[in-house]
């Protein structure tokens, strides 16, 4: 079942029988797969970056239902002037204090430095502004949204979800040899690199149903309103500040994801693959090496 | 591949061709920012938020309250601590003995509530999160009027459609722009919705607002106006100040604050 040559949408866009020197260019990703990536891939940036810039208004995380429960924020990032009087970025995570000038905390630009959270190049808007991060946090939420629920009724309609991203007892059996092939950057060729190995099901199926809607779930647990659904519902997360926590260490969790992904697409091929989510054409690595 | 490129050039091309898009992409996004279009484009989205929140979370729907467990140790003050207005300072000087809030506007019946006036109307005591636009929240116990108790006495005209809180504190250095709120009638006559002249048993402190400040609990701080000194029944916000409906709603901020 896991064999893709059986869907006519996905055999082989040019015949065997032309005699080419390159290997055939294979249909992988049909058009919906193809805008809806594209379309997810500029909402999530933006929500991420806008969300640390709304992060910066108040650079600190905690647990609990409240910010000020008596016990000390899990996260600060600060700044705070050392005895020359210059400005020093300081991170605190657990009572560990780091310096991170630079970076987090304090900002530098042409030989000033500044109080800023995370830095400019991280962040949309890229100077502190609250309300215009909201504004384009809010509507790029509404777009990531219904793009991703067009994804999920088209992956599971057409069986998208179940013929190829479905592990296999196959798959699983073979997940210590996946693991040891990506650990030495062996990449499937020939018929296998036309169906997800079994990590990457794993990695696509965990963003898609657990990450994902996590994020959403815990945005929408920050909003006073929301929380009135169903009285008390955000204390199932530890409450509204816990929630917050939540939202923007699953955040960062998709941000190492998409980190990944983008380190895969490039070991096996940036062209190839960037071709296969534009035309949807993919060339598949020939078996013999 | 028939390209004649080294694999690590190539690779480095891509880098370079990366980091141009990104730091295009940030440049565009701040241009946007900076024009009136596209934020009021973006804004649209506004308005799916307050369908989405009238929708499953009903409009009488209540917010959580607390238990005096959940207290936080210190109710932060946030925004203006003392206001810098020599009327109030005078009023505040004498314990808010001389203080009344006016209730005007769309109304039958104008009227001066003084403290003691107020503090005789059915009141709610209710432990309730406050959640700053920044992203903090602290969990405070306020006692105060209920609004439509306030309301009811100065009978709404028919075609009232917002509350307006005009506040005492000046938001600019010369002692102009004076703080201002607004809120729609949904949430003027909610259960929850009070002037509060009590925090965590105790009058009101100036630093949060006394002698009266406002909660509307289903929204962000910002919307919780401090030192009330008038309410306005309007009928529309266009012709009140910037024509937001508030100080922050003046600056870009989102009038609904339940997101």
């Amino acid at each position: 079942m896991t064999d893709s040559v059986s869907e006519p949408a996905l055999a082989p866009a040019i015949p065997a029988s032309s005699r080419s020197v390159e290997p055939p260019l294979y249909y992988r990703h049909r058009l919906p797969v193809r805008v809806m990536h594209w379309i997810n891939v500029l909402a999530v940036t933006i929500l991420f970056m806008s969300g640390l810039q709304i992060f910066n208004a108040h650079p600190a995380l905690y647990w609990g239902k409240s910010s000020y429960t008596g016990q000390p924020a899990l996260l600060e990032i600060g700044a705070r002037e050392n005895a020359s009087g210059s400005l020093v970025g300081v991170t605190r995570i657990f009572g560990h204090e780091f310096r991170t000038t630079g970076v987090l905390g304090v900002s530098r630009d042409a030989g000033r430095t500044y109080r800023q959270g995370f830095p400019d190049w991280l962040t949309v808007p890229s100077h502190q502004w609250l309300s215009m991060a909201r504004t384009w946090h809010f509507f790029f939420a509404w777009v990531f949204v219904i793009n991703g629920a067009c994804y999920l009724a088209y992956t599971i309609g057409s069986g998208h979800l179940s013929r190829d991203m479905w592990p296999t007892g196959a798959d699983l059996r073979g997940i210590g040899a996946s693991i040891i092939d990506h650990l030495r950057f062996r990449h499937p060729v020939g018929e296998a690199a036309k169906r997800y190995n079994v990590l990457q099901k794993f990695a696509y199926l965990v963003v898609i149903f657990v990450l994902l809607p996590l994020v959403v779930l815990m945005g929408m647990a920050m909003s006073p309103r929301l929380d009135t659904v169903l009285t008390g519902w955000v204390d199932i997360f530890g409450g509204r500040q816990s929630a917050r926590t939540i939202h923007f260490l699953v955040a960062w969790a998709l941000c190492a994801f998409v980190l990944i992904h983008v380190f895969e697409v490039i070991v096996t091929g940036l062209w190839n693959n960037l071709r296969s989510m534009i035309t949807g054409r993919y060339r598949v690595p020939p078996e013999a090496a | 591949m028939s390209l004649h490129i080294h694999d690590r050039s190539r690779r480095r091309f891509f880098a370079r061709v990366g980091a141009a898009a990104g730091a295009l992409m940030l440049a565009g996004c701040d241009r946007l920012s900076q024009t009136d279009w596209f934020p009021r484009f973006l804004g649209s989205a506004e308005t799916l938020n307050r369908t989405l929140a009238g929708t499953i979370a009903g409009r009488k729907a209540m917010a959580q309250e607390f238990s005096p467990a959940d207290l936080s140790p210190t109710f932060r003050s946030n925004g203006t601590a003392l206001p810098q207005n020599a009327e109030y300072q005078k009023l505040a000087a004498s314990g808010f003995a001389d203080y009344s809030l006016l209730v005007d506007g769309l109304v039958e019946r104008p009227h001066r509530f003084t403290l003691a006036e107020l503090r005789a109307l059915p009141s709610r005591t209710q432990i309730t999160r406050h959640d700053c636009v920044e992203g903090w929240s602290a969990i405070g116990k306020w006692t105060g009027a209920r609004l439509s108790a306030v309301l009811d006495r100065v009978a709404l005209k028919p075609n009232a459609r917002y509350v307006v809180f005009h506040c005492a504190d000046p938001m600019e250095d010369d002692g102009t722009m004076p703080y201002y709120e607004s809120i729609d009638l949904d949430d003027a006559f909610h259960e929850q919705t009070i002037l509060a002249y009590d925090l965590n048993d105790k009058t009101l402190p100036i630093q949060n607002g006394a002698p009266v400040r406002l909660r509307v609990e289903r929204q962000l701080g910002y919307k919780h106006a401090k030192y009330v000194m008038r309410i306005e029944a309007a009928e529309s916000l266009a012709d009140i100040n910037g024509g937001n409906g508030g100080y922050w709603e003046d600056q870009g901020y989102q009038w609904y604050a339940g997101i």
